[in-house]
C-alpha cells in the first residue's frame, strides 16, 4: 500500500493553546481512514490543516503534511488553492452554511466547472446536472434550479458531495458528514460514500460515532487531547484496543446490536487543553495508570502488526483484552 | 400491571397553528396524531423516531406546555384537563423535564445552590429551610458533583456536569416521572455513559419513571424497558425492548434498526441494510393511507388508502402495518460490507 497522504508530527497552536499536539496519520491510495475522538480533541483542526484552511489565528508549529511526496506546508497559497478541488476536497457537518443561500444549487455546482475547467455556461450547467444525478438527486435538471433552503438536510449533503467530487479529487475529507442527519438519511449518505470508495476514492472520515466509522473505514486513528493515541485497522483497534482510552470508549458505547450489557462510563472529565495533566494526558482517568504515567509522556510507538499506541503499558492493555475474551 | 400507571396518553392529538394559508384559514400541523402510550411506575419507556416525527411535541404535552387538540394526558389516573390550578401545580412538581441543551435551561446568573433551591422556594413544604444546605449537598453528591462547588455558576462546569446540575434540579422536587428529551444526545460517549449510569441508579434507588426521548438506538436498547417507535406523528410499533430489537415487525422499525450504525459493525455481517428511498414527508401534509407508504419497500396498493391501526397482528406486540411480519432479528438485517 503506497501512501497518498502522510501527516507526521503535526502540531497546531492557537496562541499559547496547543490544539493539535503531535498527530501522525497515513492514508493509502483508495483507502479510508477514520479519525475518532471526543469533542475538542483536535479532529477538525487536523483536517483543516491538511486542507490548508486553518483559521487565521491558528499556526502550524511543527510537522509535515505530504501528498504524494509533496509537502503541502511548503506550497504557495495559489498552488494549494489549485490542489483543493483537484486533489483534495472536504465536506462538513453543516452543508447549509457552506452553500450560498441566494444562488441556485445548480449554479453553485456549475461555478466549479466554469472557474476551474473554463467550461461555458451551457456545458457547466449540463455537468452540474450530471453531478447531481450521480449523487442520487432525483429530477436533477429540475432540482438544479432550486435554492439550498428548498432541499432537505440529506439532499443538501448530497449537493456538497457532488460539489466536492466535481473535479474528481483523489482524497475526500468528510468531517462529521452525517452527524446532523437522521439514521435513515445517514444510511443513504454512507451508501453513497461507499460507492465512491469502491470507485477508488480515498477518504478521511471524521466522526465521534464509532458505528459510522466501523461501517466506512479500513483503519482508524483515535485522538485524545490533541494527540493520536492509537491507530490500526478498524478490526484491530475495535476488537483489541491497545490504549486504555480506546478500551474505555468501547466499553462506554451502547450497541444497538447486542442485548443489554452494562455500559461502563469513563471516569472523570475530558481534559482542559489549557491545563493539561502532566505526563500522559489521560492518566487522571486511566485505570492502568502508575507513577510513571504522571511524569513521563508516552510517545506513539509501533506495536506488532503495524499498529501503534501511545501508552506505556500498551502490552498490558492488549493482554487485558485477551483476558476479557475480546 | 396492577399498579396505577404514572402516565397515560389516550388518543392524544397535539400540534401547532400555522399562519394563514392560501385560503385565509389557519391550519393545524397535527405533529402528534392519535398517540396511545402508558408509562408504569418506575418504568422506562423510550420514544424513538426521526427528526420531526413529534417526540418533543409529546414531551411538551406531557409537561402541560402544550394543550392537546383532542385526547387526554392522564397523570396517576387523572386527566390534566380535569385538574384545577392547585392540582396542576402539584402535578408540575411530580413531572420534570430535562432537555438536550443544559446550558439553555440554566440561568447563568444563578449559582448551583440557587438553581437547586429555586423549586423549594416556589413550592414550600418540600424541604424545610434549615435542611436546604444538607439537601443541596446530598443532591450534588447523588449526581456525582462536588458539594463544595454549590456556589459556582453554570459556565464553570463542563457540558456533562451541567446536565448533572439539570438532573439534580429535576430531582430536587422528588418527581415520579422525568421526561428526558434528548438529554444525553449532545454529550460525548464517555460522558453520556456517566449520565445514563446516573439515571439508571436513580431509577433503582428512587423508583423514578422515565419517558426517555432519543434518536440513538444503541442508548435505547440499553436503557429502556419498553420502546415506542414513532413515525410522522403516530406510534407504529411498541413492545418490550428486546422484543422490538430481536423481532421488529414494522418495515419502518426494520429500516431504522438495520440502518443504525453500531460499534459492533466491524465484525463481518452479511446482508444489506435497508436504505429508504426519498425524503421524509412533512407532518403538515402527511400521506394518505399508511403514512409510511411513500418510503416503504413492502407497500401494496391498499397501503395508499387504508390506515393501518396499531394492534396485535400475531407478532407478540402491537404493530401498525397491514403486512407486519417479524424480520429474523437484526442478524437477518445485517449491514453491507464496508468497502474492505
Ligand atoms: N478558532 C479557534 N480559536 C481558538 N481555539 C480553537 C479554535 N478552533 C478550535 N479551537 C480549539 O482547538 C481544539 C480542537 O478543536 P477541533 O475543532 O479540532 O475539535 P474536534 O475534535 O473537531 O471536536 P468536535 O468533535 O467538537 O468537532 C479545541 O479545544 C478548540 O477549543
Ligand atoms: N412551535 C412550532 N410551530 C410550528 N410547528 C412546529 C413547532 N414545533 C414543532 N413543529 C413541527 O412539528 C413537528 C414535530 O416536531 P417535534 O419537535 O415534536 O419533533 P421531534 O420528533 O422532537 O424532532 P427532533 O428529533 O428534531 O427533535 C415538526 O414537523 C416540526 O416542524
Ligand atoms: S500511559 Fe498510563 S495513563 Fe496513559 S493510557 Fe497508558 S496506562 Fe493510562
Ligand atoms: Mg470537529
Ligand atoms: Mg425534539
Amino acid at each position: 500500500m503506497s501512501a497518498l497522504l502522510e501527516v507526521s508530527g503535526l502540531q497546531v497552536a492557537f496562541g499559547e493553546l496547543r490544539a493539535v499536539r503531535g498527530v501522525s496519520l497515513t492514508v493509502g491510495k483508495g483507502q479510508t481512514l477514520a479519525v475518532v475522538g471526543e469533542s475538542g480533541s483536535g479532529k477538525s483542526i487536523t483536517s483543516l490543516a491538511v486542507m490548508g484552511l486553518l483559521p487565521a489565528q491558528a499556526r502550524v508549529v511543527e510537522g509535515e503534511i505530504s501528498l504524494d511526496g509533496v509537502n503541502l506546508l511548503d506550497l504557495a497559497p495559489e498552488e494549494l488553492r489549485r490542489l483543493r478541488g483537484e486533489e483534495l476536497a472536504m465536506i462538513f457537518q453543516d452543508p447549509l452554511s457552506a452553500l450560498n443561500p441566494s444562488l441556485t444549487v445548480g449554479y453553485q455546482i456549475a461555478e466549479v466547472f466554469r472557474r476551474r475547467r473554463g467550461a461555458s455556461r451551457a456545458v457547466a450547467t449540463g455537468r452540474a446536472v450530471e453531478a447531481m444525478a450521480e449523487v442520487g438527486i432525483p429530477d436533477a435538471a429540475e432540482r438544479a434550479k432550486a435554492y439550498p433552503h428548498e432541499f432537505s438536510g440529506g439532499m443538501r449533503q448530497r449537493v456538497m458531495i457532488a460539489m466536492a467530487l466535481a473535479l474528481e479529487p483523489r482524497l475526500l475529507i468528510a468531517d462529521e458528514p452525517t452527524t446532523a442527519l437522521d439514521v435513515t438519511v445517514q444510511a443513504q449518505i454512507l451508501r453513497l460514500l461507499r460507492e465512491r470508495q469502491r470507485a477508488g476514492l480515498a477518504m478521511i472520515i471524521i466522526s465521534h460515532d464509532l458505528g459510522v466509522v466501523a461501517r466506512t473505514a479500513q483503519s482508524v486513528v483515535v485522538m485524545y487531547a490533541g494527540q493520536a493515541v492509537e491507530s490500526g485497522t478498524v478490526a484491530e483497534v475495535y476488537g483489541t484496543p491497545a490504549h486504555p482510552y480506546t478500551l474505555g470508549l468501547m466499553a462506554a458505547s451502547p450497541s444497538a446490536r447486542t442485548g443489554r450489557r452494562g455500559i461502563r462510563p469513563i471516569d472523570g472529565n475530558p481534559p482542559d487543553l489549557t491545563a493539561l495533566p502532566s505526563g500522559c494526558a489521560f492518566h487522571p482517568r486511566c485505570p492502568f495508570a502508575r507513577e510513571r504515567c504522571r511524569t513521563e509522556t508516552p510517545a506513539l510507538r509501533p506495536l506488532p502488526s503495524g499498529r501503534t499506541s501511545a501508552c506505556h503499558f500498551a502490552e498490558e492493555v492488549l493482554a487485558h483484552d485477551r483476558a476479557a475474551g475480546a | 400491571m396492577t399498579e396505577q400507571p404514572v402516565l397515560e396518553l389516550v388518543d392524544l392529538v397535539a400540534g401547532y397553528r400555522t399562519r394563514r394559508g392560501v385560503f385565509g384559514r389557519r391550519g393545524l400541523i397535527r405533529a402528534v396524531d392519535g398517540v396511545n402510550l402508558t408509562v408504569g411506575a418506575g418504568e422506562t419507556v423510550c420514544l424513538v423516531g426521526e427528526s420531526g416525527c413529534g417526540k418533543s411535541t409529546v414531551a411538551r404535552s406531557v409537561v402541560n406546555l402544550l394543550a392537546p387538540v383532542s385526547g387526554e394526558v392522564r397523570f396517576a389516573g387523572r386527566s390534566l384537563a380535569s385538574m384545577d390550578r392547585r392540582e396542576l401545580r402539584a402535578m408540575r412538581r411530580e413531572v420534570q423535564l430535562v432537555f438536550q441543551d443544559p446550558y439553555a435551561s440554566l440561568n447563568p446568573r444563578m449559582t448551583v445552590r440557587e438553581l437547586i433551591t429555586e423549586a423549594w422556594r416556589i413550592h414550600p413544604g418540600i424541604v424545610a429551610r434549615e435542611r436546604w444546605d444538607a439537601e443541596v449537598a446530598e443532591l450534588l453528591e447523588r449526581v456525582g458533583l462536588n458539594p463544595a462547588h454549590a456556589a459556582r455558576h453554570p459556565h464553570q462546569f463542563s457540558g456533562g456536569q451541567r446536565q448533572r446540575i439539570c438532573i439534580a434540579r429535576a430531582l430536587s422536587v422528588r418527581p415520579r416521572l422525568i421526561v428526558c428529551d434528548e438529554a444525553v444526545s449532545a454529550l460525548d460517549v464517555s460522558i453520556q455513559a456517566q449520565i445514563l449510569a446516573l439515571l439508571g441508579k436513580l431509577r433503582d434507588e428512587l423508583g423514578v419513571a422515565y419517558l426517555f426521548i432519543t434518536h440513538d438506538l444503541g442508548v435505547v436498547r440499553h436503557f429502556a424497558d419498553r420502546v415506542a417507535v414513532m413515525h410522522l406523528g403516530t406510534v407504529v410499533e411498541t413492545g418490550a425492548t428486546e422484543q422490538i430489537y430481536s423481532s421488529p415487525a414494522h418495515p419502518y422499525t426494520q429500516a431504522l434498526l438495520s440502518a443504525a450504525p453500531s460499534v459492533d459493525d466491524w465484525r463481518d455481517r452479511g446482508g444489506e441494510e435497508i436504505v429508504l428511498r426519498g425524503d421524509v414527508p412533512s407532518p403538515a401534509r402527511p400521506p394518505a393511507g399508511c403514512r409510511f407508504h411513500t418510503r416503504c419497500w413492502r407497500a401494496e396498493q391498499r397501503c395508499d388508502t387504508e390506515v393501518p391501526a396499531l394492534e396485535e397482528r400475531g407478532v407478540g406486540h402491537p404493530v401498525a402495518c397491514h403486512y407486519a411480519s417479524v424480520a429474523t432479528g437484526l442478524d437477518g438485517l445485517g449491514i453491507a460490507d464496508p468497502a474492505r
